[in-house]
């Protein structure tokens, strides 16, 4: 651990700058932008799960008055294969037919066309006049179904990677994936013990508030200017240009405020088709999902299957540990199954590891990232069973996790050798927390479970913009999703001296902010908080040479303190302080305005790890789950602004107890969603949840400034095991397959 | 697209006369009280035009009256208002937290007790505590008014015996004696701002050694629509509501119960709960009766 360090102004807890317009209504979101002359966009969605289109005929919708232009696969230009980076994965052609269908439909709900209308009721209405022929194929709803030897086959040109030999059919199975070390099977042969089972969760919304939505509007010369609501604008720009074929430049993406993303809004839907259609209507269109389309055409989580089997010596020490793991892509490839796998026996030192992983298609819609996007799938299933590990051995659950857990020098199961990590700590203090040892009654249960999740660094960009009065512009590129305004505010004032009041952080669009990747994977408080920092260096930089031009001293001759110029120690100068005001104030007599700039591609995000610890009460009745207790541990690194690290930590716990619970996608036989709303798809509402207390553990990572590690993914990763955990202890029977519903809880007590 | 109409009369009269007249023309009318089912069914796809004929100006359907042997609760009261009311609370406890579980509390501002039963869904929260509280529907038409039983007027589900010209006034419910006492409970996923998965009613007279003399049964989401079981009522008859009897009782309602399996629970689960719930509806209704803390 680093020592200890005196900051002023990080880990305060000051009010964030774009608080007032939240909670007073005054913010824009999304779906706020509007222009003069603007029109609506719909789309036309599939009402089967699987089809081949025959045939589109917009003829009739096209002469409807009020109707300006309408659009099916065919108007878009054909797009070839490339990946598209970046956290949500994936390749353009995929990208491209999961905005519009072409040829054949994949999903109930998969956008087979679009019209844009005088009002969006208009175009509602004018979708009745679009015929589509479809011939239905059968729908291919689970992975059982989808691995079958006998499958209907989503993608004929679809041949399982990584397989060797190359197979000689087509498959759903997009491609398997392994991952190993030392010798498994002697692994097995050392254990005392050795207990396996396997483990399923459904396929989950990450239930952002805010539904999809955009507005755009092309000019006759081919620029489009794009408002919309996403986690990353640059990567919006890049996913409209390839699907559109157009030029990068000609697009010009400006966010607004967002309503929740979780990693769904890392992913391009409606953007491009609008571009469309405001090039063929000359006019700015809008288009605004429902929260019906969301569900049924955003892309959810992956639903999964874990089959996993651990082997201990008597004292607890690991010998080996394999898994088999199948996640649903959705409707094109690209699961998480790869982070799924790599972070699934990371938090554990054991010699002897297998892991063997399958993507995998289905007909729902492709899946996107949902904070630490695999994880939680991959952990709950590892976590269960080390829980049931530490009941056959009859040892503490956080004891049986402190003799294996992975520390700094360790290698991890991924790759590289852990720098300071904070897992230690996080079990420690879980063991001394009063939570963990306060008395339960009749009918309760206490659960605990550790997650994990590497961090992102990536790229950023910032600058910083001294006034002429000496406050403080930032300049960056992330769409403030948890509170990053403030944290850049906070590290920039830290930087320079300034108080937090004096700083103002604006996130700017695509033609005002260097290239940043996207608000995801943990990484911005950490790659986008180093480039301010190193934006706000370079301002010192240039406010000690102004200062050494003013006193005719050499620039190694000034020191920076307390946001002022001083001269060095020892350095015989009769002067007084310049603060970055005066130096501001005089810019313009010492070579013009500071500005300060910095771009990186961030190395070295520390990697998160946690430990939950949950209090459930269940009706033996009912299967009904309360939680009454939870309790959230997490290594922060340096919690630049605790309250919202600790909202992090809650936010992630309320997700993930969620999913432990309630939260599924439930499908009838011929694929058709039939919860798509909040009513019935339930996710926690306020009375539901416990006070979610929250413990920040501190450990440093040397690779940031100020020590930061990611805090925005951890969270969701260990409630559900920690959940189900609780439910084990409270009811006496394991049930492996989420979510823990009444009915499914109930069915358990009955049947044991 | 055709257009929408919205009529707000201020009393009855004029209210019928509306009804009467789109009647003859043959054009759609619909009545509206506070509107948290009906703008949810429009947005949800019948959207097809019709006149809305606002009831909550009229002011029978506005009079909550405890005066004589009956209560009368105005059919476009809403659900705060019924839990602000103590008398009400005092005379109707399971009825009122019925009211209190619909919704949330910017719902419970708006939806009404008359609007709920004339929804009549199967699961809807109001209609198993008017049930087990023998309520009377109190029906206004051209001809003159009528009463019907309020297991009479739910018909199927969303439908109800108002015949066209027609309108509910309000509800009409026996005044319990110091002897009877309610209770309702419903069963949701979570802790509010859902639907019921399964519910039960159940109102309780005790005579004065504590033996149950009479007794309702009444449950919902378990059948099209909500369920009397005087099976269940005659099984806390003559007990003194001890265990074997409370078993009993739910025992009558699981097997009157028709369930069926949904997204929101399956057959099996709701054919067992609802017997835990009628279990636990009685006992609190007999411990009110009582006196004792719950």
């Amino acid at each position: 651990m680093s020592e200890a360090v005196n900051f002023k102004y990080i880990g305060t807890r000051p009010v964030r700058p774009d608080g007032v317009d939240k909670v007073t209504g005054r913010a824009n979101y999304g779906a706020d932008a509007n222009l003069p002359g603007m029109i609506h966009g719909v789309v036309l969605r599939s009402p089967h799960a699987h089809a081949i289109i025959k045939k589109i005929d917009l003829s009739q919708v096209r002469l409807l008055d009020g109707i300006y232009a309408a659009v099916s696969g065919n108007d878009f230009p054909e797009v070839s294969s490339g990946s598209m980076g970046g956290e949500g994965g994936g390749d353009y052609k995929d990208l491209a037919a999961n905005i519009m269908a072409r040829n054949k439909v994949l999903y109930h709900g998969h956008a087979v066309a679009a019209v844009a209308a005088r009002t969006r009721e208009l175009a509602v209405e004018a979708l009745a006049l679009i015929q589509v022929e479809y011939e239905i194929l059968d729908p291919v709803m689970t992975l059982d179904a989808a691995m079958a030897e006998d499958a209907a086959i989503l993608d004929e040109s679809m041949f399982t990677q990584g397989v060797d030999p190359k197979p000689k059919y087509p498959s759903n199975i997009a491609s398997r994936i392994e991952f190993k070390r030392g010798d498994i099977e002697q692994g097995f042969l050392e254990a005392d013990i050795i207990v396996e089972s396997e483990f399923r969760t459904p396929t989950v919304h990450q239930g952002y508030i805010e539904p999809h939505a955009c507005l755009a509007s092309i000019n006759e010369g081919g620029q489009a200017t794009l408002w919309c609501s996403t986690q990353g604008h640059f990567d919006v720009r890049a996913a409209s240009a390839k699907v559109l074929n157009m030029d990068l430049c000609d697009i010009k993406v400006i966010p607004s405020e967002i309503g929740g993303g979780f990693g769904g809004k890392t992913v391009v839907y409606q953007e491009p088709v609008a571009i469309l259609l405001s090039r063929i209507s000359g006019r700015p269109v809008k288009m605004v999902m429902d929260r019906d389309e969301v569900f049924r055409a955003s892309g959810p989580a992956s639903a999964s299957h874990t089959r996993v089997k651990i082997g201990a010596r008597s004292d607890g020490t690991l010998t080996a540990m394999s898994c088999w793991m199948a996640f649903e892509a959705g409707a094109f490839k690209g699961s998480a199954i790869m982070p799924g796998a790599m972070c699934i026996f990371t938090p554990y030192k054991v010699a002897n590891f297998y892991i063997e992983g399958f993507d995998v298609v289905v007909n729902k819609p492709k899946v996107a990232a949902y904070r630490a996007p695999g994880a939680p799938q991959a952990m709950y299933a590892c976590e269960s069973l080390m829980d049931e590990l530490a009941r056959k051995l009859e040892m503490d659950p956080l004891e049986l996790r402190l003799v294996n857990a992975v520390e700094e020098g360790v290698q991890a199961a991924y790759g590289p050798k852990f720098n300071a990590i904070g897992f230690r700590e996080c079990l420690e203090v879980a063991k001394q927390h009063p939570n963990y040892t306060r008395a339960l009654k009749e009918g309760q249960g206490r659960g605990v479970a550790a997650g994990f999740w590497f961090n992102v660094g990536m790229q950023s960009s910032a600058e910083v913009h001294i006034n002429e009065n000496g406050t403080v512009m930032v300049i960056e590129g992330n769409p403030d999703i948890g509170g990053s305004r403030a944290s850049m505010a906070l590290m920039a004032a830290e930087t320079l001296g300034v108080p937090y009041e004096k700083v103002r952080v604006v996130v700017a669009d695509t033609e005002n902010a260097g290239y940043t990747n996207v608000t995801g994977g943990s990484r911005v408080t950490f790659a986008t908080g180093m480039a301010v920092i190193q934006a706000a260096q370079d301002i010192i930089s240039q406010a000690k040479q102004r200062a050494a031009a003013t006193w005719e001293l050499d620039e190694d001759q000034v020191d920076w303190q307390n946001g002022h110029a001083i001269p060095m120690p020892g350095v015989n100068a009769d002067v007084e302080p310049l603060s970055l005001a005066r130096i501001a104030a005089n810019s313009g007599r010492t070579g013009g305005p500071l500005l300060g700039r910095a771009s990186l591609n961030a190395k070295g995000a520390g990697p998160g790890f946690s430990v939950n610890i949950a209090e459930v009460a269940v009706d033996r009745e009912t299967g009904k789950t309360d939680v009454i207790g939870f309790t959230a541990i997490q290594d922060a690194g340096k919690a630049i602004h605790p309250a919202y690290v600790e909202g992090q930590l809650q936010g992630g716990a309320a997700q993930g107890i969620g999913w432990a619970l309630n939260e599924e996608y439930i499908y009838d036989e011929k694929g058709v969603m039939q919860n798509a709303g909040f009513l019935d798809y339930r996710i926690p509402v306020a009375s539901d949840l416990p006070k979610i207390d929250t413990h920040i553990v501190e450990v440093a990572n040397t690779a940031h400034p100020y020590g930061v590690r990611g805090v925005g993914e951890t969270p969701i990763v260990a409630p559900l095991a920690a959940v189900a955990n609780a439910v084990r202890d409270a009811i006496g029977v394991r049930i492996t397959e989420l979510p823990l519903s009444p009915s499914r809880v109930l069915e358990s007590i009955d049947g044991a | 697209m055709g257009s929408f109409a919205y009529a707000a009369p201020d009393n009855l009269a004029d209210a019928l006369a509306v009804l009467e007249q789109h009647k003859n023309a043959g054009q759609r009318i619909q009545i509206f009280a506070g509107g948290t089912d009906v703008l949810v069914q429009l947005k949800a796809g019948d959207s097809e035009p019709r006149t809305f004929l606002d009831v909550k100006n009229i002011r029978e359907t506005q009079t909550i009256s405890l005066k004589g042997d009956s209560a009368f609760i105005g059919a476009t009261i809403v659900c705060a208002q019924l839990y602000e009311n103590l008398a009400l609370k005092e005379m109707f406890p399971g009825l009122i937290e019925s009211a209190d579980l619909i919704g949330s509390t910017q719902i419970q501002g708006k939806a009404t007790l008359g609007g709920n039963l004339c929804n009549a869904s199967p699961a809807g929260d109001t209609i198993a505590a008017l049930y087990a509280n023998k309520a009377i529907c109190m029906i206004a038409g051209k001809s003159g008014s009528r009463e019907l039983p309020v297991e009479d007027f739910v018909t199927g589900v969303g439908r109800n015996a108002l015949k066209p010209g027609e309108i509910l006034l309000g509800l009409k419910l026996p005044k319990p004696n110091a002897n009877t006492s309610d209770a309702y409970l419903r069963f949701i996923p979570r802790t509010e701002m859902d639907i019921a998965v399964v519910g039960a009613g159940v109102s309780i007279t005790l005579d004065d050694e504590g033996v149950c003399v009479d007794a309702t049964v009444a449950i919902s989401a378990v059948a099209v629509t909500t369920l009397l079981v005087p099976e269940a009522a005659q099984a806390l008859i003559g007990s003194s509501v001890d265990e074997v009897a409370l078993q009993a009782a739910a025992q009558a309602s699981s097997a009157a119960a028709r369930p069926i399996s949904d997204k929101r629970g399956t057959k099996e689960f709701r054919r067992k709960v609802v017997g835990v719930l009628t279990r636990r509806a009685a006992l609190i209704a007999a411990n009110r009766v009582k006196g004792e803390a719950e």
